[in-house]
């Protein structure tokens, strides 16, 4: 990821670009597969994704052709360059005040009569443009046809067809591009136009020029492109009967989930455990080492206590986990999945004042919670949009599931040798998680965010057969790169801080063990233990640091042998963790204030400093909550 | 007229009470506001043929194809969208 600059919406691509070489823009509906024509022309792995809205801030990309160096920024995917919202006001934006060198109007061949509108509204606007007739695999299956030179003949620019995704086709655009860079193209045949496209602001005016375009392009279809037959359902159709069924549909929602998190710790349990034991000899060495150049102990203590460990806990706890866990989903991602789970769900967030996109920001939220809260501007409407930015860190993230994971198996599976049974445990909180996620968002539309859910309207794309391969692998080098980044940069520092806590003497003890201490009577009474409050407050910058600030904790910064099993839960249970501390724990981790970065993007995104707090304190009180009714309970029953 | 009769016939007159992969012919649209802008945009205009493909799971929101495009849409949206019955039953 990190060869692509992001850009927030105000930055001036084009002129920081324009001393490098041409700048080229792609510009297109919604799920043509722009991400992936960015992708196969600058050679870089933007994230796609199935579903609409999936790039809602630009992207930029190097490529080159012929002598030129070019850079290419991918625009958000829009309907139409109307100045009513969102992404359409950041596309249209670009294409205005920016002026790119040229534009790809991204079509998808596959159903032109819809997506050919943009590309007229494009044409409009007088930018050097070659249409791209992307899909064409897509739309050759659906048996559709499209005569990109009738086309090409009747738009007055270039009309290639191709499918980004096999790569053909590219060759054309190229050359195309290289055409139209030069001056060439021909005269508009169809400028319906005329310029006065934006003098119209009213409503009426909108609405009728978006209606007068797809009309236009009814016309300029009529003999190049051919309607698909009917024959029958299509495979989407029949896939969706199941997939939406009103008795299938949850239960396969969970059955998947199901079957990913038992792909997830089947997986993950033999890297780990490899890593972990690489780990152990390698900072024994490193340790002999510095004691053999004569390095002063506290140093040599601090650099292999401190720093090593406390990176190689998380990279050995986090990485194999993660490195497929996200691939999967992934998959489900890029075959077009979550868009059917927003369809099935809308009705259990209209409920609770919100809608069906807030599955999407929150499945994003699985991965990281940062960007599910920037994935939040997907949202229509201010209120929804900051409802499900402050709600968002109720489903566990990235730098959480491992804790999750792994207590799940210390403590829940019998003999700790069943991944279905602890696929299941896992399965089963993050049904908890959403709906909890549910019974925030019902609580801040009846008092923060008074109002009623307003209108959805969400595109489902068609299935679309992910290359399977090339996903899992680039997803999970993708996954790889961030977690040993976040590692270097998050837990190494942390690991030093937290060692030199762990030492620095004070009249009752090292300073860590005294704040333990003093937290001890508050915990308690929420099931937790000094140590384990401590843990997560210290762990706010990342997550991750749970489970090592934790050790550290518990052994004073003395020596643990291994990450991981027998030995973990020996510590723990050494500590007076019952079954009943590991589950307040987990519970905790799922509700409790998110990680300072997100809370950072949440006061960036929703603008304002009393967003964040709330959006710190309100998962907090429900998991105490929550914490203190299972413990009461406990105490009563017990 | 029946009452009963006229409210079927009311109800079978906007898209939501079109019943699942049947299809019709958009008649007259009348949402708001920004609702009614995409709408327009993705093909939601007098004259064009609409169906409607799937119902999800607790019955709201609906599934609807116009110009080969698949949008989600609450029941009370739809219901501001009048259509016109197709002569036959599409299948």
């Amino acid at each position: 990821m990190g060869l692509i600059r992001r850009s927030s919406r105000r930055e001036p691509i084009a002129e920081k670009e324009r001393g490098k070489g041409p700048v080229i823009a792609l510009a297109g509906n919604p799920n043509v597969g722009k991400s992936t024509v960015f992708n196969a022309l600058t050679g870089l792995r933007q994230h796609t994704g199935n579903w609409t809205g999936k790039t809602v801030e630009l992207a930029c990309g190097r490529f080159s052709l012929g002598e030129k160096e070019l850079t290419l920024v991918d625009l958000p995917g829009c309907y139409s360059l109307s100045p009513a919202s969102g992404e359409e006001a950041v596309a249209r934006d670009f294409l205005l005040r920016e002026k790119p060198d040229a534009v790809i109007a991204v079509v998808s061949a596959a159903c032109p009569e819809r997506s050919l509108a943009l590309a007229l509204e494009v044409l409009s606007l007088g930018l050097p443009t070659v249409v791209l007739l992307n899909l064409a695999d897509e739309a050759e299956r659906a048996g559709k046809r499209v005569d990109a030179k009738l086309l090409s003949r009747r738009l007055g620019v270039p009309a290639v067809l191709c499918s980004a995704r096999n790569g053909s086709g590219l060759a054309e655009l190229r050359a195309a591009l290289e055409e139209v860079l030069s001056g060439g193209g021909g005269d508009r045949e169809s400028e319906f136009f005329t310029g006065d496209y934006y003098k119209h602001r009213g409503e009426g005016g909108m609405l009728e020029k978006s209606e007068r375009c797809l009309r236009e392009c009814s016309r300029l279809l009529c003999g190049a492109a051919s309607e698909a037959p009917h024959k029958g359902k299509s495979l989407t159709e029949r896939i969706d009967r199941i997939v939406t069924g009103r008795f299938t549909a949850l239960p396969l929602m969970f059955l998947l989930l199901l079957g990913v998190f038992y792909l997830t710790l089947v997986g993950a349990n033999y890297p780990s455990r490899l890593l972990s034991g690489a780990f152990g000899s390698l900072e024994e060495l490193l340790y002999r080492f510095l004691t053999h150049l004569g390095a002063a102990p506290f140093v040599r203590d601090a650099l292999v206590l401190g720093i090593f460990r406390t990176v190689s806990f998380v990279v050995s706890v986090m990485l194999p986990p993660m490195a497929i866990f996200f691939p999967l989903f992934s998959l489900l991602e890029d075959l077009g999945f979550l868009p059917r789970a927003a369809f099935c769900l809308d009705r259990c967030f209209a409920r609770c004042g919100s809608c069906g996109k807030q599955a999407l920001t929150m499945c994003m939220g699985f991965g990281c919670n940062a960007a599910g809260v920037v994935g939040c501007r997907i949202m229509s409407g201010e209120r929804e949009k900051r409802i499900a930015m402050l709600t968002n860190s109720f489903v566990p993230c990235n730098g959480r599931f491992p804790l999750i994971m792994t207590l799940t198996g210390l403590f829940f599976v019998p003999g700790g040798n069943s991944p279905l049974a602890a696929a299941a445990v896992l399965a089963a909180l993050v049904v908890i998680s959403v709906l909890m996620s549910l019974a925030a968002t019902k609580l801040l539309s009846e008092t923060v965010f008074r109002g009623k859910s307003g209108s959805f309207l969400m595109e489902l794309p068609p299935y679309r057969p992910p290359k399977v391969l090339r996903v899992l692998i680039t997803g999970a080098v993708d996954r790889t790169a961030r977690i040993l980044l976040r590692a270097v940069l998050v837990a190494a520092p942390a690991g030093l801080v937290l060692f030199i806590l762990a030492n620095i003497q004070t009249s009752g003890g090292p300073l860590l063990s005294s704040v333990c201490g003093s937290l001890n009577p508050l915990a308690r009474f929420f099931g937790l233990d000094g140590p384990i409050l401590t843990a997560f407050i210290l762990a706010l910058p990342a997550n991750e640091l749970v489970l090592p600030i934790l050790l550290m904790a518990y052994t004073s910064g003395g020596a643990l042998a291994e990450a991981g099993g027998a030995e973990l839960f020996s510590v723990l249970t050494a500590n007076g963790w019952t079954a009943l501390t590991a589950l307040s724990v987990m519970l905790f981790s799922l509700f409790h204030w998110p990680c300072s970065t997100t809370l950072l993007t949440i006061r960036k995104e929703a603008g304002g400093v009393r967003w964040m707090l709330l959006a710190a304190a309100l998962p907090t009180a429900f998991g105490l909550l929550i914490l203190a009714l299972i413990n009461i309970a406990a105490r009563l029953l017990l | 007229m029946d009452s009963d009769f006229a409210e079927t016939m009311h109800r079978a007159d906007t898209l939501d009470a079109l019943p699942v992969g049947s299809a019709a012919y958009i008649s007259a649209a009348e949402a708001k506001g920004e609702l009614a802008l995409r709408l327009t945009e993705l093909g939601y205009f007098p004259g064009e043929r609409v169906e409607k493909v799937l119902e999800s799971p607790l019955g709201d929101p609906c599934a609807y194809r116009v110009r080969g495009t698949v949008i989600a849409l609450r029941k009370a949206d739809a219901a501001r969208i009048k259509v016109r019955p197709e002569a036959e039953k599409w299948d």
